[in-house]
């Protein structure tokens, strides 16, 4: 099954958001987490994701450091800010508003 | 193949990668590491899992997706990198910071010593705007092309002897101009105030190519540099006018005259700093904006050539003469000078690779109906020039109103050949640049000659 392009969009700020939320982490890692989490059914091309990180970056809602990966290359680590963290609890909010709408309905077209 | 083998044109792969990431505008350098970092990551885990290190390279970059696709949203997140900007500072940890840093400080130096050199004279009682306007018109160039030609020195590291020749010649310079006896509100006297600066400019070119004028392509961007360096000068002016009216406004808002200040200060010592100020820019900026001089040629080449062309049908339908005065011949030389100008400026943008296009034959046509109206002109003049009798003006006018005739002349030729097929543009490049010192020699001339030969006049 694959996930149409715009709900992958859309879902794309949340996902981001909520893993950032467990912990400190980069772009690579982000993408296997991602595959980890959907149990590989969504799939994002792997570039994408960066200009998605540098507009949160933009917005605030996360923030970056260069570090050190284990290899010794230079790599950009990424944190959710307080910001990040609102916007996370109001998209949230947001998505289970639509998660309970649909619900409501497809469980009614179950049982009628 | 073995692993190392199998290691080096992996490493391989990935530099063609970076390099093809990098032209791309909208993404960064530090986009691009981050990037390759991603495919790393995504390589070694494919290698870990068995597969060879090309395999491994082509599955992690079709991850990555289309590159057009993913330019277009770091286009997006970061539109401000589709305008080129200019950053004096450069990026931190670049590893020429110190060097940029020591340049800021050496051109914020010369540039306060050009501000200054303009004050100095005043030390010794000639003030501006006393009467002694004669002394500094003489002595203009004097206050900002050494300190500009001390920046080229110093930046392209030019050698003791170089550097005393260049003095030498500024010296020559500032003993000529304030050695001979002018006769006050004399034609040699302006002649000279015109004259020097061109004279000179041709100094401070020797130190932009680094000493070897005759050596590699330096001549045309010396060429680039003067006409960069003159449209950055005009905005910097423009803005120095608004910063000094707002001075003198502001401060007679509060029943102070700041008009002393402005004339005597903020006028004359920013136009000495613009100089060095404006040619670090040029300096700084050459490869990251769009040369601007090119793109006013390309505007303004189709426009001049209509008017020309105009002006001719006018002239052999109507039947009227040149109406020979005093400033036509002066009128003339300009139009000359920017004929020049305009061929100048197109051929420094040009690759002269590049087979002859259209607007090639309009430069043509432009060279051509310029040649054919100062011809025209000069006609006119030399059958009432004994009516003139010859004045030091006259003879400067038309002297330089020969030189580029010639120029222009040959450049007509040099054109005509070239779009026949015959001969390359390098020819007229060639003719273009090997005639530059002409014109300061020509100046120098002028400087030198004229007030012995016209008796300071």
């Amino acid at each position: 099954m694959e996930l149409g392009k715009d709900l992958v969009a859309a879902s794309a700020t949340p996902l981001v958001l909520a893993i950032l939320a467990e912990g400190d982490s980069y772009g690579y890692a982000i993408i296997k987490r991602v595959a980890e989490l959907s149990g590989g059914h969504l799939q994002w091309t792997d570039g994408m994701l960066y200009p998605v990180l540098h507009r949160l970056e933009r917005q605030g809602l996360v923030a970056a450091k260069w570090g050190a990966s284990e290899s010794g290359r230079r790599r950009k680590y990424y944190r959710i800010t307080r910001p990040g963290r609102a916007q996370l609890a109001a998209q949230q909010q947001q998505w289970q508003v639509v998660d309970n709408t649909l619900r409501g309905i497809w469980m009614q077209a179950c049982t009628a | 193949m073995t692993v190392s083998a199998d290691r080096a044109s992996l490493e391989q792969q990935i530099a063609h990668w970076r390099e093809y990431l990098r032209r791309r505008r909208a993404i960064h350098g530090s986009d691009v590491e981050e990037l390759e970092g991603h495919l790393r990551d995504q390589v070694a885990v494919l290698t870990e899992a068995g597969l060879a290190g090309d395999e491994a390279f082509l599955i992690a970059v079709k991850r990555m997706g289309n590159l057009d696709a993913l330019s277009r949203e770091f286009a997006r997140v970061h539109s401000e990198r589709l305008w080129k900007q200019l950053v004096i500072t450069p990026e931190v940890g670049d590893q020429s910071e110190k060097g940029a840093r020591t340049e800021t400080l050496v051109v914020l130096v010369l540039a306060v010593v050009a501000a200054l050199a303009i004050k100095v004279p005043a030390l010794f009682g000639l003030q501006l705007g006393g009467g002694d306007e004669p002394f500094y018109a003489r002595n203009a160039s004097l206050f900002a092309f050494p300190p500009l030609t001390a920046y080229f020195a110093w930046k392209r590291g030019l050698n003791l002897v170089t550097c005393v020749w260049l003095a030498l010649a500024f010296a020559a310079a500032a003993v000529l101009a304030n050695a001979y006896p002018f006769e006050t509100g004399g034609d040699t006297h302006a002649l000279t105030a015109l004259h020097l600066p061109i004279a000179l400019w041709l100094v401070v070119g020797v130190a932009y190519v680094g000493g070897r004028w005759f050596a590699g392509g330096g001549r045309m961007d010396f060429v680039r540099f003067s006409g960069e360096l003159f449209i950055y000068y005009v905005l910097i002016a423009l803005g120095g006018g608004v910063l000094t009216g707002f001075t003198v406004m502001m401060f007679a808002a509060i029943g102070m005259n700041a008009e002393w200040l402005a004339q005597g200060w903020i006028v004359p010592c920013g136009a000495m700093g613009a100089v060095i100020v404006g040619a670090w820019l040029v300096e700084a900026k050459q490869s990251v904006i769009e040369n601007m001089a090119p793109v006013l040629t390309r505007l303004f080449t189709p426009l001049f050539t209509a008017v020309l062309l105009v002006f001719l049908a006018t002239m052999a339908w109507t039947g009227n003469p040149i109406d020979v005065k005093r400033e036509v011949l002066i009128a003339f030389d300009l139009l000359l000078v920017l004929v020049v100008g305009l061929v100048l400026y197109s051929a420094s943008a040009r690759d002269p690779e590049a087979p002859p296009d259209l607007f090639d034959r309009l430069q043509l046509l432009l060279v051509a109906s310029a040649v054919v109206v100062d011809a025209v002109a000069l006609a006119a003049i030399a059958a009432r020039i004994s009516e003139f009798g010859f004045t030091p003006n006259r003879v400067a006018a038309l002297g330089e109103n020969l030189i580029l005739l010639v120029n222009l002349a040959g450049s007509a030729w040099l054109y005509a050949r070239f779009l026949r097929g015959r001969g390359s543009f390098a020819a007229l490049e060639r003719w273009q640049i090997a005639y530059l010192p002409v014109y300061s020699v020509w100046a120098a001339f002028v400087v030198v000659v004229f007030p012995p030969v016209f008796g300071f006049r």
